[in-house]
């Protein structure tokens, strides 16, 4: 079982002094700090963040009991709210927001204000205001937008957004409650409401709980689609298929939901395609399963080194979620991440295609995706399933050529107008090249013992295929291991007859390596200087090849036909000729280069560079003096 | 057969050559007087007189063995005659077969009521030619039936005279020798010309299905009776798509004919349509007193050789070849599994193919009728590529150019057949065609142009631009 945990917490937890009478514990979203205040701050304030340069330590006069308290982006200003009454209007002040290292927002039940923060003469300015009865608030800050809970069931929300001094309005939703309670009363609790950013887009989560009176008869959570621009619409569905108290969390684009009574969680994927159900309905990518059971490790000097860690209650009634994936116990003095790990899901989804598609989705998928490879092409593997796999990949690998492709033509035609726009594109995990998939799968797959050669062949043939279907060219090194492996199991007319449908492209390497093939199968030298000849780049190989075949006349028809013989070296036909022992054969070849010299130079003698010498002699010897070609007399 | 042809304007009748015997023999089997008829296994035609048999036999076996004084691994191949020529051919230690043809003859009526003089032609036929005929015999023989030697081991004489007998009266009814010529020379094989990606999901068609169906050991693949794909060494497959394409296809060609006008009823297998069938095996499947039986044949291993079922299944003009060791019995089952499989992806590739085929002609451009007719042929591969020849029916191969230039083309390769470097011969021919023979290390082509008043430059240009239009992407040299 322990192998089918797909969450866990991470390994190095945010350690604070837990909760207590005299320590009261703040948790700061924006900058992920957490505030150990002990005794209103005068016996000292420890910040924690989620690396050690964002922890500090310092003490405040204890004027009151802190209510909150909040660095500005950068540790630059810090805000402490002591009441809930703000003194210059009547309202309680629900909040506060760091937008920037100097602008806050100011939530109150009768509003919204933004300032503008001057430390040097601490003072603040007043940027925008917004009358509006607000229940309660929520703060995304990756997105710096605050949604307001409005009108007296409180489920019509109000977003604003802040970046670089202004306040912007944005469209107000409502949210369906499922029963509509009468008289009207706030029904929406801001514990069901939880903003976060799902692919790069934002998405405000509503919890909806069962009912019995509206006949749904397991909780949801709705995805509301929350657009810079434009209109608010519901997107998304997500089944729970239980009741209960639940709490989610966002990993690696995950929607995650904890169900406390069951101690057991859930992740949804929302480009995850159900292909059986209505559109944007989602069913859990994987079955229920807890956290990972953590073990608290007992640290500090206090400690003796034989105690064991405790195991860690999980699910507890003390745990505090936040956004997008912290988990905060308050009474332990622990904030962890929460982590997905993608090994049981290989186990837990038997569908290899949508498996692939959850995998490819993810952060650190690249192992595990090798690691499917593998497993689908080893013993049980199939050829479907590997084909999908394969297709799977190689169109995440495609886009990937393409945008790159893209990118690169638009630099070197230089910068353009709003160029700005043009960024690199990012290489991520999912992205599984050729090189990867013979390192990882393809190399060690073909040397892997009790697997029949038909399947090793097959799959690499597969991988061709999906390659080529995706318009990807082939890399050499993989029909390198698709000749290797035929040859090794002689499999020569296989090998013909895929070079006779060119599914192994021509190259010079693939031509020298078919050359290489011929004393085991004669029929190679055929097919190499097909595909030398197909290069048209490859001449000077062809003559190397005819020659070392003696097929001298041949290589001179050749080298002529091509428009290439005034280039080539007299010398080293003269030497392939001699070597014939064929006589008449020398004198034709002899002859030949002799009438080029006439043409090119007006004398049909050779130079010294160019080492006939010998030759000469030869000819002479054969044939006599007066055989040699005389200079004609132009 | 031998119905005389015509030739208006004179009342000359032309005979073209006939099989006049065939006989197959083995000279250990009855090496004492008196018991030289137990050398004769086979003897066409049957009513033969038993004496004259055992003479043409006997003369057969002192010819080879007077040649073999000459040169004993090389004895005798053929025998000129002014009647005939006799074609030798020991496939097997011992094992002989002889075949007679009688030489094409002309028929000149006498007057005044003589009997007609008769002309033999004694020079017209070619040994090549008819040589390659006997041996695809055998060949044909062995595909089926597996050597001599192993009918001799399950069952001595008795059972090999019973399988010849069996084999051979039907076979040598389908010779055709009138339209012999060099194509049975080189037995080759057409290949279908297809792209890359089409191939590849060919090829993924072929192993996915021999994956499901664990049974199958080999497939062939093929499209417009043209070879795709070939799971068998080529040698097997040489003879296997001669079987096929000259005899199975031929006989199953009706109904993807007539399927215009009265379509096919096209086969339901869950839930897709498809237009697959068994070209041998079952007709109908759910015939329930369908036989599950499929024609055995024998190939090559790497220690002897293996019994196969051979399974042909088509869909439109797809065909594919399935083989499963014999030794496996074949169940209504496991058809309608493979037909249930292979049914639909058959009849899906076989319209992709058919599309990729048509687009593909469409961007080489209308087809015009070019000023020369050829045939291609490599050794290596035994692609084989005529555009002299007609489709092939079960009947005859008709060519569409005169016997006299398929004579000429014959002898050229005898030449080439001589020597073992490139050549290249250009002959003109009294009818003003032009007959040009290239051999490029394993390759020939032959090209029969049709200009009058070419001289050898302009010949020997044309075949070049021939080379470079037709041959671009093989080395060929010139």
């Amino acid at each position: 079982m322990s192998e089918e945990h797909y969450l866990e917490l991470c390994e190095n937890p945010v350690q604070f002094e837990h909760a207590s009478s005299v320590n009261n514990v703040f948790f700061d979203e924006a900058n992920k700090q957490v505030f150990a205040v002990r005794s209103g701050g005068a016996t000292g304030v420890v910040v924690k963040g989620p690396d050690d340069k964002s922890s500090v330590a310092f003490r405040m006069d204890d004027k009151g009991e802190v209510k909150c308290i909040k660095f500005s982006i950068g540790n630059k200003i810090l805000a402490v709210q002591r009441t809930l009454k703000s003194v210059t209007k009547n309202a309680s002040v629900l909040g506060f927001c760091w937008t920037n290292w100097n602008e806050i927002v100011f939530i109150t039940d009768q509003g919204i204000e933004f300032y503008q923060v001057f430390p040097d003469k601490r003072s603040l300015k007043l940027l925008k205001s917004q009358s509006i009865n607000v229940n309660w608030y929520q703060y995304c800050p990756e997105t710096t937008v605050i949604l307001l809970s409005t009108t007296v069931q409180g489920n019509v929300l109000q977003p604003f957004a802040f970046r670089n001094g202004t306040m912007c309005k944005m469209s107000k939703f409502e949210i369906e409650l499922p029963v509509v309670p009468k008289p009207a009363k706030l029904s929406l609790s801001e514990r069901d409401i939880a903003m976060a950013t799902i692919y790069g887009q934002l998405f405000v989560m509503y919890l909806k709980h069962h009912s019995r009176t509206a006949n749904s008869p397991s909780a949801e959570v709705v995805l509301y689609h929350l657009p810079r621009e434009g209109a608010c619409k519901k997107t998304h569905v997500l089944k729970l298929n239980t009741t209960g108290k639940f709490a989610l969390n966002i990993v690696d684009n995950l929607v995650v939901v904890h169900h406390q009574s069951t101690q057991t969680s859930l992740i949804f994927d929302i480009k995850l395609k159900e292909p059986d159900s209505a559109v944007n309905m989602h069913q859990p990518v994987l079955p229920a399963r807890s956290i990972h059971p953590y073990r608290i490790p007992l640290a500090g000097p206090a400690v003796v080194p034989s105690q064991p860690p405790v195991p860690c209650q999980l699910y507890s009634s003390s745990w505090s979620v936040f956004q997008p994936d912290i988990i905060i116990s308050a009474s332990e003095g622990y904030l962890w991440y929460l982590q997905v790990k993608l090994p049981p899901a290989v186990i837990l989804l038997q569908d290899k295609g949508k498996l692939m598609d959850f995998l490819l989705r993810r952060r650190d998928c690249k192992m595990v995706i090798l690691s499917v490879c593998s497993q689908s092409t080893g013993e049980k593997g199939s050829l479907p399933v590997v084909a999908t796999v394969f297709d799977k990949l190689n169109q995440v690998y495609k886009e990937y050529l393409e945008a790159e492709q893209t990118y690169t033509a638009a630099m070197e035609s230089g910068p353009s107008r709003g160029s700005a726009a043009q960024k690199r594109p990012v290489r991520t995990q999912a992205v599984i090249d050729q090189s990867d998939m013979y390192t990882h799968v393809l190399s060690s797959f073909t040397e892997r013992k009790g697997v029949s050669h038909k399947f090793i062949i097959a799959v690499l043939m597969e991988y061709i295929r999906s390659l080529n279907q995706f318009q990807i060219t082939v890399q050499h090194y993989l029909y390198e291991l698709v000749i290797k492996t035929l040859v090794q199991h002689n499999l020569f007319y296989m090998l013909h007859q895929f070079l006779q449908y060119h599914v192994l492209s021509d190259s010079k390497p693939l031509a020298c390596l078919l050359l290489s093939l011929e004393s085991t199968y004669p029929p190679a030298h055929q097919l190499s200087l097909d595909m030398l000849k197909r290069l048209s780049t490859a001449n000077d190989e062809i003559v190397e090849v005819l020659l070392s075949k003696q097929q001298v006349l041949g290589a001179l028809r050749f080298i002529r036909s091509v428009g290439g013989h005034d280039n080539v070296s007299s010398r080293k036909f003269l030497d392939a000729a001699r070597q014939t022992g064929d006589q008449m054969l020398f004198y034709t070849v002899f002859r030949s280069f002799q009438q080029r010299n006439q043409r090119l130079r007006g004398s049909p003698s050779f130079n010294p560079g160019e080492h006939c010498e010998e030759h000469v002699v030869h000819f002479k010897q054969l044939f006599g003096d007066q055989a040699l070609m005389k200079p004609s007399t132009v | 057969y031998n119905s005389p042809a015509i030739i208006p304007g004179m009342q000359e009748k032309q005979y073209t050559p006939s099989l006049l015997n065939f006989f197959i023999y083995n000279p250990t089997f009855g090496p004492r007087e008196g018991e030289e008829e137990k050398k004769i296994l086979f003897y066409h035609p049957s009513d033969v007189e038993k004496n004259e048999k055992i003479r043409n036999v006997g003369l057969c076996e002192a010819i080879v063995q007077f040649t073999r004084t000459f040169c004993p691994t090389k004895p005798a191949k053929s025998l000129h005659t002014q009647k005939n020529r006799q074609f030798f051919f020991e496939p097997e230690d011992n094992f002989w077969i002889v075949m007679v043809v009688r030489n094409p003859m002309i028929e000149k009526p006498n007057k005044d009521g003589k009997p007609p003089t008769v002309e033999y032609q004694e020079e017209e036929i070619l040994d090549t030619v008819y040589g390659a005929v006997v041996r695809e015999c055998y060949s044909m023989y062995k595909l089926f039936n597996g050597t001599f030697g192993r009918a001799m081991e399950a069952g001595g004489v008795e059972l090999l005279i019973q399988k010849l007998e069996k084999f051979f009266y039907r076979y040598l009814q389908t010779l055709h020798l009138q339209s012999c010529d060099l194509l049975d020379v080189f037995g080759g094989i057409s290949f279908f010309p297809l792209d890359k990606m089409t191939y590849l999901k060919i090829q993924s068609f072929v192993n996915r299905v021999e994956e499901s169906l664990s049974l199958i050991k080999y497939t062939a693949f093929l499209y417009n009776d043209q070879l795709i794909w070939s799971g068998l060494e080529q040698d097997d497959m040489r003879i296997l798509y001669k079987y096929l394409t000259t005899s199975l296809f031929p006989r199953h060609s009706e109904p993807e004919l007539a399927g215009r006008d009265s379509p096919l009823r096209p086969e339901v297998a869950g839930n897709l349509l498809h237009y697959g069938r068994f070209l041998t095996g079952p007709t109908n499947l759910k015939d329930p007193e369908a036989k599950f039986r499929f024609p055995k044949i024998f190939v090559s291993t790497e220690d002897g050789y293996e019994e196969l079922h051979l399974i042909v299944y088509k869909a439109m003009s797809a065909a594919a070849c399935f083989m499963i060791s014999a030794s496996v019995e074949l169940t209504r089952d496991f058809c309608e599994q493979l037909d249930g499989l292979v049914g639909p992806q058959l009849t899906l590739l076989a319209s992709d193919i058919c599309e990729q085929f048509t687009v593909n002609r469409r961007i080489s451009g209308p087809e015009k009728e070019p000023q020369f007719k050829f045939i291609y042929f490599n050794h290596m591969n035994l692609a084989e590529k005529s555009t002299i020849h007609m489709r092939k029916t079960a009947s005859v191969c008709l060519t569409s150019v005169h016997p006299d230039l398929m004579k000429i083309l014959g002898d050229i390769n005898c030449d080439f057949a001589r020597v073992d470097e490139d050549e290249e011969i250009i002959v003109k021919a009294m009818t003003d065609y032009w007959v040009v023979g290239k051999k490029s290390d394993q390759r020939e082509l032959y090209v029969i142009l049709n200009q009058k008043n070419a001289n050898l430059i302009e010949v020997n240009e044309e075949v070049k631009r021939l080379c470079a239009t037709q041959f671009n992407n093989i080395f060929f040299l010139d």
